[in-house]
């Protein structure tokens, strides 16, 4: 069924409204203090984010947490609560209307200076009005730029809607006077990792759950986790996921509606600090004062940025038939319970399925198809050949089912220069021909520089291909399968689809148990386009087919050499000892080495997200072994 | 209440009886007596008939307009029952058996009213069928001992002749359980109790009265009362439900919160089985003699056997009782306030409360009122409740209160609840609106026929519940899903979805919901409504709640079984089944 319902999904979409339109036209400060009225859940007694704080610090959960914690640490009560309390001081967001004005007015500016337009469909939002209403909201956004939570408060404030608390990343309150600000605006804080810390986690749990059970704001947080320097999708984190499905499973709330956000922009802010990031230079810290700098982006054009509201998944639908919820029912409710496996495989299936809407739903432009031909020849490429390709690829993506942003009645050529232009950073035409740019000191640089710089510029090109992987990806490996399987017949098509797909499922968005289903997808979508044909047992390749599944090959074809390189370099130079934290340079020098002695042409293996992806793929078929050794 | 007439002796001409008593009185297709029903008069006012009930012969104003409001009807919209009783199919009779039963001189009868009478209870789907004139799988006949050993020779002649028994009471199932299995092959002999209906003593040094099983519970009290007894058991059925009945599905009465649930009341019981006759030697008040075997038969549902005797704890007739009511603000501060009531231990005789719905509901069955005084001073009331002390009308819900003891005891009592009840922003709002609670419980069965003439059909159903959140979060849950369910089902117009708090518990609390719908415009409505209904169910489970409270299991419940008490317990009683009756004489097929 999961199949048709995407399909389903992909007929139809709704149109978008430029909000930043009437933000052109009319006053900023008058927006900013314009009559801010939400429609509220039904069931909410308003309260004060301080009535909020008392009531997660005397609720059941929460003291049962700290009795424990006082009983197996010898602590007094009143000790731990103060702990508690200090944790949830730390963590607990400030949403003010004050400052939330202060933002509508500044982001206004910043926005219009930033954006040719901030496209959003208006039918979403009317669909996410109705369900605040009906139930607790769950925002779940993409998370590609800083710009993302800012954007989403944005919008719900100029719509009217309920202003959502964040989840947010402690580091964010390392900028002085910012993080404070964000906190004035609905954010609230949590450290990166606080595995064993019980108390910190039901401080954390019962916060969110507390807001949640209350409808007191809908609750945003990005399943990736972080921002995906990739601009792929990353897998899914669980655990905000697990709490807010909670009070449902639990019968405290009637349903949980959850509603993925797909934000995509046309020029990510970040684009080359990502690349970088990627290569090792290290992620600058949060600090108001790197901001400040930043302040000359807003000289520069990123074009526009398309927001789509998918329509609200209902938990309650999800879990029927799925999850049994009166095994909640033995233990009183402020006893946190282990999740059982049925409902952890359930929660992941959910999470990857909010991954996969907020995928299908990403505007694609037309910007990204050009980089995406760029990168399968990197020497660059006749202009004329690269209109013609474009116009191939957008035919192609169309029919794989692409949220494509393509100008009607605007030739190729102008659809493609246009775009060109405003990645002029990137790509540059000379005479007939287009290739990458590449960034350089000027005057002699080290080979070792130059294979750096010209990274960047692939990385960078390469983030841009990457938000329409999704499209191409089952197919894709169906065609890789297609030329490594043993014969044609669909068995042996299959296995081979699905050894791969099971080595890229760190790389990619692929939901666990559904190999079947990508497989049939894959088949429909390369017979739909003329590719393969289907005869009897076999799964052979059609005449006109060649096109189309050489371009599938090589779009995978970065990944698949990268792998190979992370195993190369396991088996000829990794010692037994080798820990996590040498393991990503390691692999850098190694392709390094390579790359210089002219046997590796891939840049895309100097990638740590890559590098990563690999160690853990590994790990989880069993070929690499993870040990914990103890600290000297 | 008035009593009915009852010890008419049923005279046997032939074999055959000719009347008996309750089935000349009552309806044949809707609840209660026949004399008594709502209806709209010519200008659309609401009016009970009869003179049984306090609201009988008044006039109910509000009622058209609640009534078309809550569900969209309208009085133009009759759906009139078509009376067809020849659609029953001829009795299939055991030759031998009726024989050799002619030879004891038990009366029995195979008239099609009397077998169309004990058909069935009061589910939905049984009423709704037989005012359309359909009627299912019919017992054969009905026999009516008279006694013990007439049981005993009844149960012997079926097993000899292999006849399948059904024990029938006072016909207020609403679990399916006197619905003949369809796919039974044997003839049917629905055994009917009621002439088994006397005080066989009256202990009072223990304070225990001896009493045939087929007794109804208003006969019993009012028996009881002339020597100035009795049980305080008082299910919301007693008019027309029996003491075996009680025993056979762990009734749970009003008052249960000084004389307990029937399992309480019970000392000794004596029940017929094909095996043999089960009751234990003695009347000691507790014994520790293994699995009390009491319990096997208490919520058998007439699987195992005839509940033929039992002997009951009896009380003094309390001095002085004293209705009460409190208004709160809303559901919440009233489910609070009736915790901290359990809590404390000083539940009176009765304490409920209803949702906003049915407190709007209750209004909507106020009779005309007789001055321009009352109407003022009802005025004020509503006033001072919503303006003066900001309830919304919309949010606030009522509990009802009865007192029962000596009359210091009482008013003690009472100021102690009332003080309680402040706390939770409670306020005291008059004996008439108790009472009033308390005889729309009576009266809301008959309520039901007056909606299926105008196409709207409902029920109730009811659960036990842990205390903590689990009470306000089932309500809202089982509400909502029910209003989902029948959206997504085509129904037109918001279902009347509404609960009530019946009882306090130490660990918990009953609740028990109405809902009903306007069913215009829905081809199968009955279906409809059972898909909504069995949704409901789950919701319960999934929250919580425990398969039933006190209206029993049946056939109805019967799929939830396994999972509410483990296939392992099924196991059990399977096996006391097996024992008890292998042949499975009591085939009602309920519960297992």
């Amino acid at each position: 069924p999961r199949s048709t319902w995407s399909r389903k999904v992909r007929s139809k979409r709704d149109d978008f409204e430029d909000i930043l339109e009437e933000r052109r036209n009319s006053s900023d400060l008058r927006y900013a203090f314009k009559c801010y009225t939400p429609v509220l859940y039904r069931g909410l007694t308003p309260c004060k984010a301080a009535t909020l704080k008392s009531m997660v610090l005397q609720s059941e959960q929460l003291l049962h947490v700290i009795n424990q914690v006082s009983a197996e640490s010898g602590e007094s009560t009143d000790v731990v609560k103060d702990e508690a309390a200090a944790i949830l001081e730390e963590m607990a967001h400030r949403l003010q209307l004050r400052t939330i004005r202060f933002f509508a007015y500044t982001l206004s500016k910043a926005f219009k200076a930033l954006y040719r337009s901030v496209c959003v469909n208006e039918e979403g939002i009317q669909r996410l009005q109705q369900a605040m209403q009906e139930h607790p909201v769950v925002l779940l956004p993409s998370h590609r730029s800083y710009m993302d939570f800012l954007m989403m408060s944005y919008i719900l404030y100029t719509y009217d809607l309920s202003l959502p608390v964040i989840a947010a990343g402690m580091d964010f309150l390392g900028m002085k006077f910012v993080g404070e600000m964000l906190r004035m605006s609905g954010a609230f804080f949590i450290r990166r990792s606080f595995g064993g810390d019980q108390l910190y986690w039901a401080v954390f749990s019962e916060y969110v759950k507390t807001m949640l059970r209350k409808g007191y704001a809908p609750i945003e947080f990005f399943l990736e986790g972080t921002r995906s320097r990739t601009c792929k999708s990353l897998t899914p984190k669980l655990g905000l996921l697990n709490i807010v499905m909670e009070p449902f499973f639990k019968g405290e709330v009637f349903d949980v509606n959850l509603v993925p956000v797909s934000m995509s922009y046309e020029r990510v802010l970040e684009e080359s600090l990502y690349a970088r990031e990627l290569l090792g230079v290290p992620k600058p810290k949060e600090s108001t004062s790197g901001l400040l700098k930043a302040r000359k982006i807003l000289s520069e054009d990123y074009g526009s940025m398309h927001v789509y509201f998918s329509p609200p998944v209902s938990v309650r639908s999800l879990a029927q038939g799925r999850i049994n919820r009166s095994q909640f029912n033995l233990t009183p409710r402020h006893v946190a319970q282990k999740p059982s496996e049925e409902t952890q495989a359930f929660v992941n299936d959910v999470a990857y399925r909010i991954v996969r809407l907020q995928q299908e739903n990403m505007v694609v432009k037309p910007w990204v198809l050009v980089a995406t031909l760029l990168l399968q020849s990197v020497e660059g490429m006749e202009l004329t050949e690269l209109m013609e390709q474009t116009s191939w690829l957008r035919d192609l993506a169309r029919m794989f089912g692409a949220f494509l942003d393509w100008p009607d009645h605007t030739p190729c050529s102008m659809v493609v220069s246009s775009s060109i232009s405003l990645h002029r950073n990137l790509a540059c035409v000379s005479g007939s021909r287009i290739s990458l740019v590449v960034e350089g000191p000027q005057g002699p640089e080290t080979p070792e520089e130059a294979l750096f710089n010209r990274a960047v510029s692939v990385l960078s090109c390469a983030s841009y291909r990457n938000q329409v992987l999704h499209v191409f990806l089952r197919p894709a490996l169906l065609a890789m399968a297609l030329s490594n399987a043993n014969s044609s017949r669909k068995e042996d098509i299959y296995s081979c689809f699905d050894f791969l797909r099971n080595v890229f499922s760190d790389e990619f968005i692929l939901s666990p148990g559904a190999s079947v289903q990508d497989f049939d997808e894959a088949c429909h979508l390369l017979v739909k386009c003329g590719a393969v044909e289907l005869l009897h047992q076999d799964v052979v390749m059609a005449e006109s087919g060649r096109t189309v599944l050489s371009f599938l090959t090589l779009l995978l074809e970065p990944f698949l050499q990268g792998y190979q390189v992370v195993c190369r370099y396991l088996r000829e130079e990794a010692t037994e000892n080798l820990t996590e934290k040498q393991f990503i340079p390691a692999v850098r020098s190694f392709a390094v080495k390579l790359h210089l002695s002219g046997s590796l042409k891939c840049y895309e293996v100097l990638s740590s997200d890559l590098q990563k992806n690999a160690l853990n793929a590994l790990i989880r078929l069993n070929v690499v072994r993870r040990v914990r050794t103890l600290k000297s | 209440f008035s009593c009915s007439s009852s010890g008419v002796k049923p005279a046997v001409a032939t074999g055959l009886v000719g009347t008996v008593q309750q089935q000349d009185i009552m309806k044949w297709n809707g609840w209660g007596y026949a004399d008594s029903k709502f209806f709209f008069n010519k200008k659309g006012q609401g009016e009970f008939t009869g003179k049984r009930y306090r609201l009988s012969g008044l006039i109910l104003p509000s009622l058209k307009d609640w009534f078309e409001g809550t569900f969209g009807a309208n009085l133009q919209h009759k759906s009139p029952p078509s009376l067809n009783t020849s659609a029953v199919a001829p009795p299939s009779l055991n030759e031998a058996f009726v024989e050799e039963l002619k030879s004891t001189g038990i009366p029995f009868s195979h008239d099609t009213e009397d077998r169309v009478f004990r058909a069935h209870g009061h589910c939905l789907h049984e009423i709704f069928s037989l005012r359309d004139g359909r009627v299912g799988r019919c017992p054969d006949m009905v026999v009516w001992p008279n006694c013990h050993n007439d049981v005993v020779k009844i149960v012997e002649l079926a097993c000899k002749h292999s006849v399948c028994l059904i024990p029938y009471g006072g016909g207020t199932s609403v679990s399916s359980a006197l619905e003949c299995p369809p796919e039974e092959t044997r003839s049917i002999v629905s055994l009917d109790t009621s002439q088994m209906n006397r005080i066989l003593w009256i202990d009072e040094k223990n304070l225990t009265a001896h009493v045939e099983a087929g007794i109804i519970g208003q006969d019993l009290e009012r028996l009881l009362n002339e020597s100035g007894y009795c049980t305080g058991h008082e299910p919301d059925s007693m008019e027309f439900s029996s003491l075996g009945g009680w025993v056979a599905t762990r009734a749970s009465g009003m008052k249960k919160n000084i004389y307990g649930n029937i399992e309480d009341l019970v000392v000794h019981i004596k029940m017929v089985t094909p095996r043999g006759v089960i009751e234990k030697s003695c009347q000691g008040p507790r014994m520790s003699t293994g699995p009390d075997i009491h319990h096997f038969i208490l919520g058998s549902e007439g699987t195992l056997g005839v509940v033929t005797e039992v002997t009951l704890k009896i009380r003094p007739i309390p001095e002085y009782q004293k209705y009460g009511s409190v208004v709160f603000p809303n559901f919440q501060q009233g489910v609070a306030c009736l915790r901290e009531v359990a809590k404390q231990r000083c539940a009176p005789a009765s304490i409920r409360l209803m949702d906003n719905e049915q407190f709007q509901f209750g209004h909507a069955l106020k009779p005309q009122v007789s001055s321009i005084f009352t109407s003022f001073l009802d005025g004020l009331k509503k006033f001072y409740i919503t303006k003066f002390k900001g309830f919304d009308p919309h949010h606030l819900c009522v509990a009802t209160l009865l007192f029962e003891g000596d009359r210091e005891k009482v008013l003690q009592h009472e100021k102690l609840v009332y003080d309680i009840a402040a706390k939770f922003g409670g306020l005291a709002a008059g004996e008439d609106n108790g009472q009033r609670g308390y005889m729309l419980t009576f009266v809301i069965a008959y309520l039901r026929d007056l909606g299926m003439e105008y196409y709207v059909i409902g029920e109730s159903f009811e659960t036990s519940v842990p205390w903590d959140r689990w009470v306000l979060d089932l309500c809202r849950n089982v509400k909502e899903r029910i209003v989902r369910e029948c959206k997504e089902k085509g129904v037109q117009f918001p279902p009347l979805s509404t609960c009530r708090v019946t009882q306090t518990y130490d660990a918990g609390a009953c609740v028990y919901f109405y809902f009903a719908f306007n069913y215009r415009g829905l081809s199968d409505p009955v279906h409809v409504y059972e898909q909504v209904e069995h949704a409901a169910r789950e919701e319960i489970l999934a929250n919580g709640g425990s398969l039933s409270h006190h209206h029993g299991v049946g056939k109805l419940r019967k799929e939830w079984m396994q999972e509410t008490i483990s296939s392992v317990g099924l196991g059990m009683l399977k096996s006391v089944k097996d024992y008890l009756d292998p042949n499975n004489i009591f085939g009602n097929r309920n519960l297992l």
